[in-house]
């Protein structure tokens, strides 16, 4: 196989040593690990249509990779399998500001995209936490999502073609350019695949002008269920908000350490609320929403007066996540959604089983769409801690399923919460996804193991934080 | 309509019939109240099955901006009960007054002007329940607003036309409807006028609902939100778009939108035919279909034609394989509803034998 590859690929762009391997061992979810047989790092469509294809050929399992910011497991590779890194297929290939699409390679950052489309007024709308460093094939093959997704939805509601190399190395295109479409809507299937389906190669993306004006108010609460109360209050009123973030008491105390946002003191929860659109609008609503607000039983309220207060709101709630990782040595994110008006009982149960097992458990999470994301704190060198947290992480995935809501809003199953699948469906919803992922990939060879509850299981070790996540390059939201 | 074949159209009332029919009446061909003749008659040796029978919400917490109901409930009820609680969905399914249903919208993939804002019908689902060709009742997707375990087959369904499985549950988004509505309507002396003010439009940040275009050079912009904003934000915007404008607000904006239906449009002889392309496409395709002697008008910002086509599919079938287009019949004779130039087609026929091995179903 290595002997194959190394016709197709010069020495610099394939890895197969210790040390050029073991950047590719692991992703954003640290605790999994595993050693691929060889690390390929195409420039062109071509070479990965000719790295699948060997793979095909030789029977061997093969991982398409971005940056490895997967906060499931979804990137952790194959065991003794190839690795295509995506990473220098990240050319912008075209951007249409009259069509609002931009044409781009799998290993394109999220933001550059957005910075690309800057001049003509335009945006990529989806915005993970790690939108400076994962790339848009990741974000396809996981549908990515963010803090705005109630309004704008997930990445699935931004990608509208695809050119995709399946696991056997045919080639299919899927979608197009325009908004609509005709027949099943095959783009649409194959975004959130994770990896199951093949490797998208070129990636067609809606933009959106940029709002033209933003306005964000911040709340304090003396007690976590006021806020999420507020949300309740806020929906009913019939807002849209483009965001509503709600961070608890141990999630403020890390941020004020790590970056001094100057949130009111003493705020069991704090709620940000965003509005953004057409001037005119915005400022109407703007001022009934301050009212539904102040009548929530906030003892704080702050409105941002200029943008530079808002990105200060902001700080804080981004950095939540890296500045948890402060408090303790290791954590486990959660990416349950419970419908929005469980929010309050969810947090209240997380709450109860955390106290009951000594367990700290921050929160940050984006209330406008049900999309919990507790931070359960844990020592990875004491014996059995992490095994007790992934224990209260898998209750609260429970609790989820039991709500109503599911395992997963945008980080995707991968290898963490494969187990669940078979709670969240039945025997024949997974019988059934067997076989669509079958019949594009009947030797299982793209991305195996992974969503499904009976893959085989990597090595599970690992202790402390990305690399990059200590740098505070990337965090786990 | 084309000729039905003669056994009498399948009536299942329960999720259970509509599995027991799978099972053993074999070669099927799901439909909603049929308010798309060319998608709800079956090819020759399949029999339709009406989901019409499957009825009503099942659950709706307006609080959380979704519901649930059976595939066959009527648009217009949907609509009534969201409309009691401010809500609706943004995209204007249409045939909404000639009685289409929930799933039928799905298995035709059709949206109407309100899409513009927030996107499609594919943007708006979020769980699905369907019968597969082999009789297996199916989940996918979820109850909440954002989910993302599992392959993601609402989307799938989207558009499918009946071939890949029965739809009989189903759960979208919802979103508050805007307290007003307004519409500035813009003549331009011609075609390409009209399409660069679309065009300078859809990248400006004017929140528009809806932006229609009407060969030769008529727009319709409609805008939503508080009554008190519209006097700023139309000025603004006739302003911004130039051409002779005129304001329908009020009452005369809803009477507007509603006679504007697809519906309305589609009434007389020939084909209705939905035709996905982009604005730059226009250009060369509206005067081919002009001397056809069609009648068509643009939507969703240039991003669809409908298409009243006088003539024969077969030769509709040929002028958009020659623009590499592809189109949907929802009226009118055709041996396939779907016409031109589609893509995907070797994945979607792998989907296709997954879903539906022994070809219940039709084939596309």
């Amino acid at each position: 196989m290595l002997t194959s590859l190394a016709k197709i690929f010069p020495p610099s762009r394939l890895l197969s040593s210790a040390a050029g391997l073991a950047p590719f061992e692991s992703d954003g979810l640290t605790a999994f690990h595993a050693r691929p047989l060889a690390v390929v790092i195409p420039e062109t469509r071509e070479e990965v249509i000719a790295a699948v294809k060997l793979c095909h050929e030789h029977r061997v399992p093969f991982m398409a990779r971005g940056s490895g910011t997967s906060l499931s497991g979804g990137s952790v590779p194959i065991g003794g399998g190839i690795v295509i890194a995506l990473n220098r297929l990240n050319r912008i290939r075209r951007l249409d500001p009259a069509q609002r699409l931009a044409v781009v390679e799998p290993g394109a950052i999220n933001t550059a995209v957005s910075q690309a489309a800057a001049a003509h007024r335009l945006y990529y709308a989806p915005d993970p936490s790690s939108q400076t460093i994962c790339t848009i094939g990741g974000n396809v093959a996981f549908n990515a999502g963010g803090a705005h997704c109630l309004k704008y939805g997930m990445t699935s509601n931004h990608v509208i073609g695809l050119t995709v190399v399946l696991p056997d190395g045919e080639v299919a295109e899927l979608g197009g350019e325009s908004l609509e479409s005709v027949g099943p809507d095959l783009a649409g299937v194959f975004v959130g695949n994770e990896g199951l389906f093949g490797v998208a190669v070129e990636i067609t993306l809606r933009l959106l002008p940029m709002p033209e004006t933003y306005r964000t108010v911040l709340a304090a609460y003396d007690r976590l269920e006021a806020a999420g109360d507020a949300v309740g209050r806020i929906v009913a009123a019939g807002f849209l908000p483009g965001a509503m973030e709600i961070m608890d008491r141990l999630a403020i105390e890390a941020a004020e350490a790590a970056v001094h946002p100057g949130y009111p003191k003493d705020a069991s929860a704090i709620l940000i609320v965003e509005l953004e659109g057409e001037r005119a609008g915005v400022e109407a609503e703007f001022a009934r929403l301050n009212e539904v607000i102040r009548d929530s039983g906030a003892y704080e309220v702050r409105v941002a007066r200029d943008n530079d207060e808002r990105l200060l709101f902001w700080k804080g709630r981004k950095s939540a996540f890296s500045a948890v990782g402060r408090l303790s040595p290791d954590y486990i994110v959660q990416d349950g959604v419970v419908p929005r008006g469980k929010l309050g009982e969810a947090l209240r149960e997380i709450e109860r089983m955390g106290r009951e097992r000594g367990i700290r458990v921050a929160n940050v999470f984006h209330a406008g769409d049900g999309n919990l994301h507790p931070l359960i704190l844990y020592n990875g060198r004491e014996p059995g801690a992490l095994e007790s947290a992934e224990k209260l992480a898998g209750d609260i995935l429970r609790l989820c399923l039991r709500l109503g809501g599911s395992i997963t809003g945008e980080h995707g199953v991968g290898l963490e919460k494969r187990a669940f699948m078979a709670e969240m469906f039945s025997p024949t919803d997974l019988a059934v996804m067997r076989r669509l992922r079958r019949a594009l990939d009947p030797l299982e060879l793209s991305n195996p193991g992974k969503m499904f509850p009976d893959g085989e299981a990597p090595a599970l070790a690992a202790h402390g934080m990305h690399p990059l996540e200590r740098a505070g390059v990337i965090s786990r939201e | 309509m084309n000729s039905a074949t003669s056994a009498p159209p399948l009536q299942p009332r329960t999720i259970d019939e509509v599995v027991a029919a799978v099972r053993t009446h074999g070669k099927l061909l799901p439909v909603g109240a049929g308010t798309k003749p060319a998608l709800a008659s079956p090819p020759a040796g399949f029999t339709a099955m009406s989901l019409r029978g499957l009825s009503g919400i099942v659950e709706y917490d307006p609080g959380e901006y979704t519901f649930t109901a059976l595939a066959g409930t009527p648009l217009r009820d949907v609509g009534a009960a969201l409309g009691a609680h401010g809500q609706h969905l943004p995209f204007d399914p249409p045939f909404a007054a000639a009685g289409a249903t929930l799933g039928g919208t799905i298995g035709a993939g059709l949206s109407g002007p309100g899409r513009q804002r927030y996107g499609g019908v594919r943007d708006f689902i979020l769980g699905v329940r369907f019968v597969t060709g082999a009789g297996e009742l199916v989940r996918g997707g979820g109850k909440v607003v954002k989910n993302a375990a599992g392959f993601d087959l609402p989307k799938l369904l989207v558009g499918s036309l009946g071939r890949l499985g029965a739809i009989v549950e189903v759960t979208f988004k919802v979103f508050p409807r805007p307290r007003a509505m307004a519409t500035l309507r813009a003549v331009f002396p011609d075609l390409a006028a009209a399409l660069g003010a679309l065009v300078r439009l859809g990248a400006a940040p004017f929140d528009i609902e809806a932006l229609e275009f009407e060969p030769p050079g008529t727009l319709s912009i409609r805008l939503g939100g508080a009554q008190e904003t519209f006097a700023d934000r139309l000025g603004r915007l006739a302003a911004f778009v130039g051409g002779a404008t005129e304001i329908v607000a009020g009452a005369a904006d809803g009477e507007f939108w509603r006679a504007f239906e697809l519906a309305q449009f589609a009434a007389g002889p020939g084909l209705l035919v939905k035709v996905p392309l982009t604005v730059k496409a226009i250009p060369e395709l509206d005067p081919l279909l002009g001397a056809a002697g069609a009648r068509r008008r643009y939507s969703a910002g240039g991003n669809l034609a409908w298409v009243a086509w006088p003539g024969s599919a077969a030769s509709l079938d040929a002028l958009l394989r020659s623009r590499a287009l592809a189109g949907l019949v929802l009226a009118g004779e055709t041996p396939n509803p779907l016409l031109g130039l589609t893509r995907g087609d070797n994945f979607r026929s792998r989907i296709k034998s997954a879903l539906d091995p022994a070809g219940r179903f039709p084939g596309y």
